[in-house]
């Protein structure tokens, strides 16, 4: 029997009476699934006792719903099998890093030397801990060539605040009143957001036609009441400034702070260190270049490495050396008088930083030096695969560890970039980050990392290739109908927005007269 | 190397195909000056049986805190996680999944944010709560910046007996607003009447319950206060067991509640990754930072989830977002969220029950011990006691013995005068009678 | 009722008496697609021409509403916070912002009329 593969777009599929479709069940939320009284775990029932609440007990009921164990496993098993995940298949969003998660840096985690201990244990008994915390910031040191790290950001955008508050803090002992921060136009959000919670003024810069920071542009900005210029590179166009030092040069002369947004650091870890480029402050994204999962949505880590005069300024606590071993450095005091505080409630990511080294000490120096060399070569091998059918945003010269398109190559066929990438979900992919960044019409910016095989990369790329045929050859309906074979259809955001539901409620009871 | 899958006829291919002779010319645009001349100081790669030598050398340096006895608590807990919880976030589809920017792909995270925050609303008796933050204390600050923004008052009323290290925590994140923070001393017996300190500028009110040395309080007299004068309650909860026990606080006026998650689904950790809730009313949940799931239709009328009210976030408003906030705690939520749905009401409420009837006979069983006075008259599963002397060396001293005495007051007030003698002491159901009587009786060595 | 005139931020004003009834424009709502709310300023507020009154939201984006002229907002269109669709069904009439009582009427004149606004758009491509 031969299939026309033209038919798949109007025969819909088969309706099944439960709504299921094999293996990707319908599942309700779990208080539509409740049976009050029953639980999931086995506790003792305390004998009678006087409690000592104050009167205060809890008299109106939880609501939580009852299941049982096998109910709750079923539960969140089918959920996850709606899920796309690195695990599945090529993940390709720009600037995320989608690199495999390695197992091995789970187990260790999960030691109970590692797991289980309490972060206000006397310090005579966490050495160990400490000793993880000092080894992770001596990797980050060495990789990055700035002198000092602090540790405690709990993510990306946790450090930018952390790294961007020493440079105020440095400016504010220093006397110097600086209220201005310029960021290029391409930036991630957090950048302009981060230095607007920190009070400062935030002024764009353009990049120029190759695009890159417009060096002439950043210079006339610069002055006096500048306090920082926050540049990320490779940028989010995939491109290495290969102006920055001059960048650098021009900031520091203006007597202002070089803060580099490190997401990017994948395309030349283990190859360049930020300090030599002139970089002051750098946070990193564990999460990103160092493998630790991305978890659905967290937790992250953003560790913040410091040129020397903004280490004084670190966030507490500090790991330090002293006489009996490591110690926690928790008040502000003597070295750490000038520290700008806690940014949080414990030490740090710590259950990241065990992820990190261990998957530091897995590849090693010099594996991590063909990390970034093997992601460079996977970009660039998409691009060049890709070129001649989408359109490059910076054609001429190669990309870095991202390859970003503009939606030129679309034009005249009614298919946007956001119809393309629906169209890449029924294929089996995870689109690439869309419209991201916002300097590029239509952009997709895609970025493999080093863990995909060539293979995955050909399949991908045949893909993509496949799919702006059909676009170019007038189908336009196949890709706003798109994706049909999801879990779920395109998803009404606008309802969510005007009229928001954002958690379960019991359904209003029944009118007595019914 | 066992992550990379690119062999060297692959990159002989692939270079060939860019049309380069080697990988260097990939990175034309690093300037020579940046270019290393020799290899970094750092260790070449290992095999997984090295890594795991050295890695677990490292964990042997610790003593956890289950093969000591261990009253610690002040922000962290030492409870039970059911053996479920890990194998459903180990699995490859959480783990390594990423944010749902793309739901059709992704329903399995937003369906079980919408349980998370429909149970984080439930627990804290609020309307609405929010898809996490990085911790308690961060999410206290965030707090208190959007009570700022809602009310556009200045002053922030901090109770003493908010945890120092959440307190420390909302100095920081406020230090460069324009913020007043008007903080109290901290008073183990009972926190002097904050109401005294609102006023027509003040934002808010922040105020723990339990708060940092155990005691539990009717707030709803503050908050009348506080909602008299314009201003909103912010509640802090660092032991969120207890809301299985106690009046949650959106039952006694609380405008925003943010708590500590991590006593439900996620280990000690040494600190982190732990999980920050965030609750409000509904009539503020624009101005709520942070992720929020919303329910939806797709194409075909089936209902699914979608992050929502993205326009506050910082992809979108940059400088003008609520926050700078991109990540929420993804997968200890889910542990949460596993935790929270294994426990159900009943579990929760003997889980709850339990710790409280530990600490109430841990309390019985200290107060008779020569010297120690228990200054609580209310608690939880957290306490304070009184020793005749200094209660750091005494707790080093018990730690010699793999006993974790509980944290002195002087690590978290450090030279706050008076606190010198006070000990922190948490119990939880991990806790067995024989560790708290052997426990007492070294505490009273100790003493002696 | 006099005729609409507008700013380059896509903002129409129309004036009966001294005060005048703003909004945004049909070109604006389509730009922005599907309006999802929209933040009125306070009854009393001051306003200065060009000064940020309300803000829009759609689903991608949202993005400032400014004062087409200077004065005392005197009304808002609270049914907007119920409907904030009305503004892409009728974004020039029904889905007017706020009504602002005028400092000075000549701020207005200066103002773009419908012909050159609707050049404006064009040349934007």
């Amino acid at each position: 029997m031969s299939i026309d593969p033209r038919s798949a777009i109007t025969t819909p599929l088969p309706a099944t009476v439960t709504g299921n479709k094999a293996l990707q069940i319908e599942e309700p939320l779990i208080f539509e699934q409740d049976s009050p009284g029953r639980s999931g775990v086995d506790l003792p029932e305390p004998p009678a006792f006087e409690d000592r609440l104050g009167g205060l007990g809890r008299t109106t009921p939880l609501g939580l719903p009852g299941l049982s164990e096998p109910q709750v496993v079923r539960h969140f098993t089918r959920l996850s099998q709606k899920n796309y995940a690195i695990d599945a298949g090529i993940f390709p969003l720009g600037s995320c890093t989608m690199k495999h998660n390695p197992r091995l840096n789970e187990k260790m985690a999960r030691l109970p030397g590692f797991g289980d201990i309490h972060p206000l244990q006397p310090v005579s008994t966490v050495q160990g801990a400490l000793a993880v915390m000092d080894a992770l910031a001596h990797w980050l040191k060495t990789l990055t060539g700035l002198p000092a790290v602090a540790l405690p950001p709990a993510a990306g955008a946790h450090g930018e605040f952390c790294g961007m508050m020493t440079i105020r803090a440095a400016h504010a002992a220093a006397g110097e009143g600086r209220m201005r921060v310029l960021v290029p136009e391409s930036a991630h959000g957090t950048n302009p957001a981060t230095a607007a919670a920190l009070g400062y003024r935030v002024e764009s810069i353009p990049a120029n036609a190759r695009g890159r920071v417009d060096l002439a542009a950043l210079k006339a900005k610069l002055g006096s009441d500048v306090a920082a210029i926050m540049v990320t590179n490779p940028n989010t166009c995939g491109l290495f400034e290969n102006e920055i030092v001059e960048i650098a040069e021009a900031t520091h002369k203006a007597g202002a702070y070089f803060y580099c947004d490190g997401a990017n650091f994948n395309a030349i870890v283990g190859k360049v260190r930020p300090a030599d480029l002139g970089i002051d402050v750098m946070h990193i994204n564990l999460h990103k270049t160092f493998s630790t999962p991305h978890g659905g949505g967290g937790p992250g880590s953003g560790p913040v490495a410091l040129a020397a005069a903004l280490a004084p300024f670190a966030p507490l606590p500090w790991v330090v050396s002293g006489p009996h071993g490591f110690e926690l450095v928790e008040t502000v005091d003597g070295a750490t008088a000038r520290s700008i505080g806690r940014l949080k409630a414990f030490h740090g990511q710590m259950g990241m930083f065990v992820r990190a080294l261990t998957y530091m000490l897995s590849h090693g120096g010099d594996g991590l030096k063909q990390v970034s060399e093997d992601a460079v070569l996977n970009a660039n091998y998409l691009l060049a695969r890709l070129q001649g059918a989408l359109t490059p945003a910076f054609p001429g010269g190669p990309c870095m560890h991202e390859a970003l398109f503009d939606d030129t190559f679309l034009d005249g066929t009614d298919v946007s970039t956001l119809d393309l990438a629906k169209a890449l979900i029924d294929e089996g992919f995870h689109p690439t980050t869309i419209y991201f960044p916002l300097v590029v019409h239509g952009a997709m910016l895609m970025e493999p990392t080093e863990t995909e095989s060539k293979a995955s990369l050909d399949q991908f790329a045949d893909a993509i290739l496949a799919l702006v045929r059909r676009a170019k050859g007038g189908d336009a309906a196949s890709f706003h109908a798109a994706p049909r074979l999801s879990p779920r259809r395109r998803l009404d955001e606008t309802r969510a927005a005007r009229a928001p539901v954002l958690r379960w409620r019991p359904p209003a009871p029944k009118q007595a007269a019914e | 190397m066992r992550y990379l899958p690119l062999t060297p006829t692959d990159r002989k291919a692939m270079l060939a195909a860019i049309g380069v002779r080697s990988v260097d010319e990939l990175f034309r645009d690093v300037p020579k000056t940046a270019r290393l001349a020799s290899p970094l100081a750092l260790p070449d790669h290992q095999g997984e049986i090295e890594v795991e030598r050295e890695m677990a050398a490292l964990a042997a340096r610790n003593v956890p805190a289950g093969a000591a006895i261990s009253f610690l608590g002040a922000g962290a807990y030492r409870h039970h996680v059911p053996a479920a919880v890990d194998a459903i976030i180990q699995r490859g589809e959480f783990l390594t999944s990423y944010t749902p920017y793309q739901p059709e792909i992704s329903q399995g995270t937003l369906q079980y944010l919408f349980e998370f925050q429909t149970q984080v609303a439930l627990l804290t008796g609020m309307e609405v709560a929010n898809a996490s933050m990085y911790d308690g204390a961060t999410a206290c600050a965030e707090a208190v910046l959007m009570a700022r923004r809602v009310t556009r008052r200045p002053k922030v009323v901090i109770s003493g007996n908010l945890h120092p290290h959440w307190r420390d925590t909302v100095a920081t994140m406020t230090r460069f607003t324009d913020a007043a923070l008007d903080i109290a001393p901290p008073m183990p017996t009972g926190s002097k009447d904050l109401a005294a300190r609102v006023d027509s500028d003040t934002a808010c009110v922040v105020v723990q319950n339990p708060d940092a040395f155990g005691r539990l309080s009717d707030l709803s007299p503050l908050a009348e206060r506080c909602h008299a004068a314009g201003a909103l309650l912010v509640v802090a909860v660092t032991e969120v067991v207890s809301l299985g026990a106690i009046r949650p606080p959106g039952e006694m006026g609380a405008d925003i509640v943010v708590a500590e998650g991590q006593s439900i689904g996620n280990g000690l950790n040494f600190g982190g990754p732990y999980l920050g809730l965030f609750a409000t009313r509904e009539k503020y949940v624009r101005q709520m930072p942070g992720r929020l799931c919303g329910e939806t239709v797709d194409a075909d009328g089936k209902r699914g989830f979608v992050l929502t009210l993205s326009t506050r976030e910082q992809h979108i408003r940059r400088e003008k977002a609520t926050s700078n906030i991109c990540t929420n705690s993804g997968l200890c939520a889910l542990a949460f969220t596993v935790h929270a749905t294994l426990l159900g009401s009943e579990g929760l409420a003997r889980l709850a029950r339990l710790n409280h009837y530990k600490a109430v006979k841990l309390a019985e069983y200290l107060a008779g011990v020569p010297g120690i006075r228990v200054l609580n008259d209310t608690f939880f599963n957290e306490f304070t006691v009184e020793l005749p002397k200094a209660a750091a060396p005494v707790v080093e001293k018990l730690a010699a013995r793999c006993i974790f005495a509980g944290v002195p007051a002087s690590r978290l007030w450090p030279g706050v005068k008076g606190l010198e003698n006070l000990l922190l002491v948490a119990v939880t159901e991990t806790s067995h009678k024989n560790q708290m009587m052997t426990f007492a009786g070294a505490l009273s060595e100790a003493l002696r | 009722m006099s005729e609409s005139r507008y700013t380059d931020q896509h903002e129409w004003v129309r004036l009966d008496g001294d005060v005048a009834t703003v909004g945004i424009t049909d070109y604006a709502q389509q730009q922005l697609g599907d309006v999802v709310y929209v933040e009125l300023p306070a009854v009393g507020k001051s306003v200065k021409q060009g000064g940020e009154m309300a803000v829009v939201e759609s689903v991608k984006a949202a993005s400032e509403v400014y004062a087409p002229a200077s004065g005392t907002v005197t009304e808002i269109n609270e049914a907007l916070t119920g409907t904030p669709q009305t503004v892409n069904e009728d974004a020039e009439g029904k889905g007017w912002f706020a009504r602002i009582r005028l400092v000075d009427r000549n701020e207005i004149a200066k103002l773009m009329d419908a012909a050159a606004y609707r050049k404006f758009v064009e040349d934007l491509g």
